[in-house]
């Protein structure tokens, strides 16, 4: 297996790809070759993959890392590249313990709890406005994506009449394909848009969460510009293929739609269902070992690069029976979707919050939702490195 | 039942207070967890040993 390259390409659109369900099969680890030659691992295997996300001698640093993806590679190779300061989820402790430490408070269950009113009515307003346009509409650009995108520009304090400048962006970063000169202009224009932002709120505090940090006095300009750019960036692209792809999923399973919708005792369980189901991060994430490290017998080098599959993971039949159903039902909490380990999503009850909200609201207004187009025609995210649907046509 | 909590190992993902909201809070500032009664009553156990599996960072256990 050791001239296994990474698989993308999915043969149906709600399953990992054949290539990895195929390697699922066989074992939990393999050997892997990198786009730069490199020969690490890819886990496959729910507990492996847990395994070395809790563990503390695998890194999370880019400067060492090899590149997985080919686009990648001369980015990767270039010895000057380092992250920003501030990008706490490529560092270790206790660097990233820092960071985190200072967001944490931010995001917890219970503030989170105090958001749903806001999301409430941010969701009902997207609908308001999907029923005057009426049918049919792209359930991306009409719901999916202004839902978080608004809810998490005012969290931040970044208005939201900006967001053309970085979407764009967003979209050349977590495109794999993308060349490394046009990830670092993307990347460079956001910084500098952000960078802007927060001399402006140096200024003028808001009430939002970078006036927050401003104001706490911990980090420096470059190192607010760096979270804000990660919470701005997760913030956007995960939640919002969640909705469009979950929509997707459920109107695929008619019979899991209707659960969704008529039944509010579902709906927590169902969003962690539908989490575990579609594992929208690809391919990844990515470790380096720093030193060696035995996993479920097998060795792995100190500086070989180890990357999972998290999509193979949470269908992992020893920990999730049937995993390739999508069950409404079946207790899915402990899917490593959000991640494992320390860098586990510093979001996530945000975006589960949004869930809860959107997919109900979504399903009961409009229960005559139906795609637009046939199944096959909708355009999937196959080469980007969270997973989802490009568009959804939809009308009711 | 007893609780130990590391809010020096905590990561603040809320996989506790989410599962447990009756035996597990986070604080305002650092988001940490918090440990809301030293008792856990029997039919709470199941619960929290869920819990426990679900953090991500290790930093609650039960005996
Ligand atoms: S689940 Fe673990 S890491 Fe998360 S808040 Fe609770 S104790 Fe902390």
């Amino acid at each position: 297996m050791s001239d296994l390259t990474l698989p993308i390409d999915r043969q149906r659109p709600l399953d990992p790809p054949d290539e990895i369900i195929e390697l699922s099969r066989q074992a939990s680890m393999h050997r892997m070759r990198y786009a730069d030659g490199h020969l690490g691992w890819l886990v496959t295997g729910y507990a492996a993959a847990r395994a070395v996300l809790a563990d503390p001698r695998f890194s999370n640093r880019p400067e060492k890392m090899h590149p997985a993806f080919p686009a990648r590679a001369a980015l990767a190779q270039n010895g000057e590249f380092r992250m920003p300061p501030g990008m706490f989820l490529r560092t270790d402790p206790p660097e990233h313990t820092r960071y985190r430490k200072l967001l944490t408070g931010q995001f917890t269950v219970r503030r989170m709890k105090m958001l749903e009113p806001r999301i409430e009515e941010i969701t009902n307003a997207c609908l308001d406005d999907m029923e005057a346009a009426g049918g049919p509409v792209d359930l991306v650009q009409a719901f999916a994506l202004p839902i978080p995108s608004l809810v998490i520009c005012e969290l931040l304090g970044v208005p939201y009449e900006d967001r053309a400048r970085f979407h764009e962006d967003a979209k050349v970063l977590v495109n794999l394909e993308t060349k490394a000169e046009d990830a670092l202009a993307a990347l460079g224009s956001t910084m500098a848009y952000l960078h802007g932002l927060i001399q402006r709120k140096r200024k003028e505090p808001g009430d939002d969460l970078l006036s927050g940090l401003i104001e706490s006095g911990d980090l420096n300009d470059e190192e607010l510009t760096g979270v804000a750019f990660l919470l701005l960036l997760a913030g956007h692209e995960t939640t919002a293929n969640m909705l469009g792809l979950g929509t997707y999923a459920l109107l695929a399973n008619p019979d899991q739609l209707a659960a969704m919708r008529d039944d509010p005792a579902v709906v927590e369980n169902g969003v962690e269902e539908l989490l575990r189901y579609l594992t929208i991060i690809h391919l990844g994430p990515f470790r380096l070992a720093l030193e060696d490290v035995e996993i479920e017998g097998n060795l792995i080098k100190a500086g070989e690069m180890v990357g999972l599959s998290l999509p193979a993971a949470n269908r992992d039949p020893s920990r999730f029976p049937e995993g390739e159903t999508l069950d409404v039902t079946r207790p899915a909490s402990g899917h490593m979707t959000f991640g494992h380990g320390i860098h586990q999503c510093l979001g996530q009850q945000l975006a589960r919050a949004e869930m809860r909200i959107a997919y109900p609201a979504l399903l009961r207004r409009l229960p005559g939702l139906r795609l637009a187009v046939t199944p096959e025609e909708v355009p999937m995210r196959s080469h980007m490195s969270i997973y989802g649907v490009h568009s959804l046509p939809v009308t009711w | 039942m007893e609780i130990k909590a590391d809010t020096t190992v905590c990561i603040g993902a809320g996989m506790c207070a989410l599962t447990v909201p009756d035996v597990f809070d986070q604080s305002d500032d650092e988001g940490t967890v918090v440990v809301l009664r030293g008792e856990v009553p029997p039919e709470l156990e199941d619960a929290v040993r869920r819990a426990v599996t679900l953090c991500p960072s290790g930093a609650i256990s039960a005996s």
